[in-house]
């Protein structure tokens, strides 16, 4: 006989249950706004998926990084604020900088936004080598080590390599010149962004690449050391190898995060600030909302969580005086911290097996 | 006859606070240093490199290092102790800085603030926010690991936004100025004269002290009681079941230590250092706009219980004294540069090769703001070692300061035997 162990559960959990009254309030609130203004509601639409595609996009770095190496890259904002910095020396700058050599990207002819694509291409693979060096000078080290102290000093990267890439901005924002501009066309009485549509293709083509790129032997052995490091390693994975690619990986997703970081929606100038490393600090309540092992949360917590910032600002704005200015910013958080009232491992992320 | 340090022969004698004679050497030798610091002394101020100790130029920073301490003995028992790692240490600090403001700030204009004395506004900034702990630890407590580090880094955020809010103006003053922390006047009650005068020169028992040397001994007398207090705890049932939990928490549940009840009690604790520490580091600064209680804070505590020695109050105490103390050190040293630029020697040589000056000098620290790139200042030089350092340090000592101490001291207690 096959004794069944039963396992007591409550028929309706509270998570379903608090899930379906979203649901239904949110179904309530896009009938009222069809009617009320349709347009209004495409708009904020689109603007709520292209700010959670740049979530999106960080919260994957995040979560590659996090898989391989079991921490968080706090470095991740000033990571992104590199890469964007790298583009702008690229496409901005006459001379390499430091010298007097003529910057050969300038000079590609072709199509005008030919140059820039080089330049997009180019700037990412410097993020990649960015990461690298960071990953082997201060992460290679700590294997081994508790990962408390690997997250810290991801903090302390962070600080460096701030200071140096808002050094570079603080006199002057550096513009990215993206071919694309701060145009934006007519769609059902809806104005739309053309870098809206620029990033919801670029975080397309991240989750793609991502995605098979965990279904070829690299991406296998990935997946394998994410599951148990001493496994992996058992079963002759070069673990070096594994954190490399990871932060190589993250710290080009974070350049690409950063660099859609510096437009609409997130900012209207199209230049790197000295802020423009915060944004990564917003992307974590993405990661952690979706689950910080798991790549499609990443990408639903990045449009969750940009899809609450964008219609919180568009809806609540009536009631700015009483929220204080400024309270999209903290709108993630908010979500984050109620999403994990409910989910204490995010909507898609691996309890913990607690073993005695 | 050679003593046996580590034999003890009674539980109470382990469980001392001060078990060997070293330690109690040290900890009065502490004690007598802490508070001859502020005064010139006629011998000791001859001396090279402790020459700073009666300096009135580096009592502003030593006082603010006995705040910042009280703070990390907070984070301390959480981190340190639970093993609850916290992002959020500057939230509370924040919550007990305005907590004090509202007790015991002037209300003017729009602004909340009763005016009332220190003995009721510096208890109350701990518990308004030890309160909030409580608040915030049932979230907390569900979570681990990283996901709290990012929920209270996320405390952090909304805090500050909770600053700019039409009400949290009210409470927190004007966004981008701040308002007027109460002073550390003792005083019976509202406008009566001061028992203890913290604002003039004056003079206690026999000795004249000016307001500097004041404020810092009694801070010196907080930071005290305070390392009593964490001292003791480490030492009660609360301490060992905190540290039960941060060993193991399902074997500390199984051991009958209620795990939801003590990650409370020592978000409670923690907050309440935070909250004290808060009040008196904006006491002493005097006005402060909220965005001071930012992330940048709560990594300064990271990296002073890291830097120090995670889970020992000697380390947390020694943490504070370097990280705080290492930017005005490499203040000094630059200043020190800069007047050697251009002179002969070696000195001129390597402050030539440091400093840049102009637009065609070339070194790492920029003193002039014209020079482009990354020539940083003094201040990002600070922040860039202060990075390093928290780096340097985790890779090659992860026991901080404290783990040199043990080793230096585990060389020789075995000396001339390796182990």
């Amino acid at each position: 006989m096959i004794a069944t162990i039963s396992r007591r559960r409550a028929a309706i959990s509270t998570g379903t249950v608090v899930f379906v009254l979203a649901l239904v309030a949110l179904g309530v609130f896009v009938v009222v706004q069809l009617v009320r203004d349709p347009s209004l509601l495409l708009q904020t639409l689109m603007k709520s998926l292209a700010l959670g595609s740049v979530y999106a996009i960080l919260a994957l770095g995040f979560v590659l990084i996090f898989k391989a190496t079991q921490t968080v890259n706090f470095s991740q904002g000033a990571l992104a604020m590199c890469g964007a910095l790298f583009l702008s020396f690229l496409v901005a700058d006459e001379h390499i900088p430091f010298t007097t050599i003529d910057n050969p990207l300038m000079n590609v002819g072709g199509p005008s936004w030919l140059p820039w694509f080089l330049s997009l291409i180019v700037a990412l693979a410097f993020a990649a080598l960015l990461g690298l060096v960071v990953e082997r000078v201060a992460i290679r080290p700590m294997i081994g080590e508790p990962l408390f102290a690997v997250a810290v000093i991801t903090l302390g990267l962070e600080i460096v390599l701030r200071v140096f890439a808002t050094d570079s901005v603080k006199s002057q924002f550096r513009s990215l010149e993206v071919p694309w501009g701060t145009d934006s066309f007519e769609l059902g009485g809806a104005t739309i962004n053309w870098s809206y549509i620029a990033v919801m293709i670029a975080a397309a083509i991240a989750f793609v690449a991502v995605f098979f790129f965990y279904r070829s032997r690299l991406g296998i052995a990935m997946r394998a050391v994410a599951r148990d490091q001493e496994a992996g390693m058992a079963q002759g994975i070069n673990i070096g190898l594994v954190f490399a690619i990871a932060w190589g990986a993250g710290s080009v997703l974070a350049a690409l995060g950063g660099i859609f970081a510096t437009q609409p929606p997130v900012k209207q100038t199209g230049a790197v600030e000295p802020d423009t490393a915060l944004v990564a600090f917003r992307a974590l309540p993405a990661v952690i909302l979706g689950g910080l092992d798991s790549v499609q949360g990443a990408l639903i917590g990045g449009l969750l969580i940009g899809g609450a910032e964008i219609f919180a600002g568009q809806y609540l704005s009536g009631y700015t005086d009483q929220l204080g200015a400024g309270y999209p910013l903290v709108v993630p958080y908010v979500a984050m911290i109620i999403g994990l009232l409910v989910r204490p491992y995010g909507l898609f992320g691996t309890p913990e097996i607690r073993r005695v | 006859m050679l003593r046996r340090p580590n034999l003890y022969t009674s539980y109470a004698a382990e469980m001392q606070m001060l078990p060997t004679s070293t330690k109690k050497v040290v900890g009065a030798m502490f004690v007598i240093v802490l508070f001859l610091m502020p005064f010139s002394l006629p011998v000791i101020n001859q001396l090279p490199f402790i020459r700073f100790l009666g300096d009135s130029e580096w009592l502003r920073p030593m006082s603010t290092v006995l705040v910042f301490a009280v703070a990390a003995l907070g984070l301390n028992l959480l981190t340190g102790m639970a093993g609850q790692v916290s992002l959020g240490h500057a939230f509370f600090m924040g919550v007990g800085a305005y907590t004090a403001a509202v007790i015991g700030g002037a209300g003017e204009g729009s602004l909340w603030g009763l005016g009332l004395p220190i003995w009721i506004w510096l208890p109350a900034a701990g518990i308004g926010a030890a309160l909030v702990g409580v608040i915030v630890s049932p979230v907390a407590v569900r979570l681990r690991g990283l996901y709290l580090a990012i929920v209270t880094l996320g405390l952090v955020f909304i805090g500050i936004h909770l600053g700019n809010t039409s009400w949290g103006r009210k409470i927190a003053g004007d966004p981008g100025l701040g308002r007027d922390f109460p002073d550390l006047d003792i005083r019976i009650w509202k406008e009566t004269d001061p028992l203890v005068d913290m604002s003039n020169d004056g003079t206690w028992l026999w000795f004249d002290v000016t307001e500097a040397q004041k404020v810092y001994l009694f801070l010196a007398v907080v930071l005290l009681v305070f390392i009593l207090v964490a001292k003791n705890l480490a030492r009660t049932r609360t301490g060992r079941a905190l540290q039960a939990i941060r060993d193991r928490d399902i074997a500390a549940e199984v051991m009958g230590v209620a795990e939801f009840r003590y990650k409370t009690t020592a978000f409670a604790l923690s907050s309440f250092f935070a909250g004290v520490a808060g009040a008196l580091f904006a006491s002493l600064v005097g006005k402060l706009p909220a965005s001071q209680w930012n992330l940048a804070l709560s990594v300064e505590f990271i990296a002073i219980l890291l830097i120090g020695g995670v889970g020992t109050i000697t380390g947390a105490v020694l943490g504070t004294f370097f990280v705080l103390l290492l930017p005005n050190l490499v203040e000094d040293f630059t200043e020190w540069l800069s007047g050697r630029t251009d002179q002969p020697g070696i000195g001129g040589g390597i402050a030539d090769a440091i400093l840049t000056e102009g637009p065609g000098d070339v070194g790492a620290i920029s003193t002039s703001t014209q020079s482009p790139g990354w020539q940083l200042s003094v201040f990002d030089w600070n922040l860039v070692l202060y990075g390093v350092l928290i780096i340097v340090f985790l890779i090659f000592e992860p026991l901080g300061l404290y783990g040199i101490w043990a080793k230096i001291r585990n060389y020789w207690k075995r000396w001339p035997f390796s182990y």
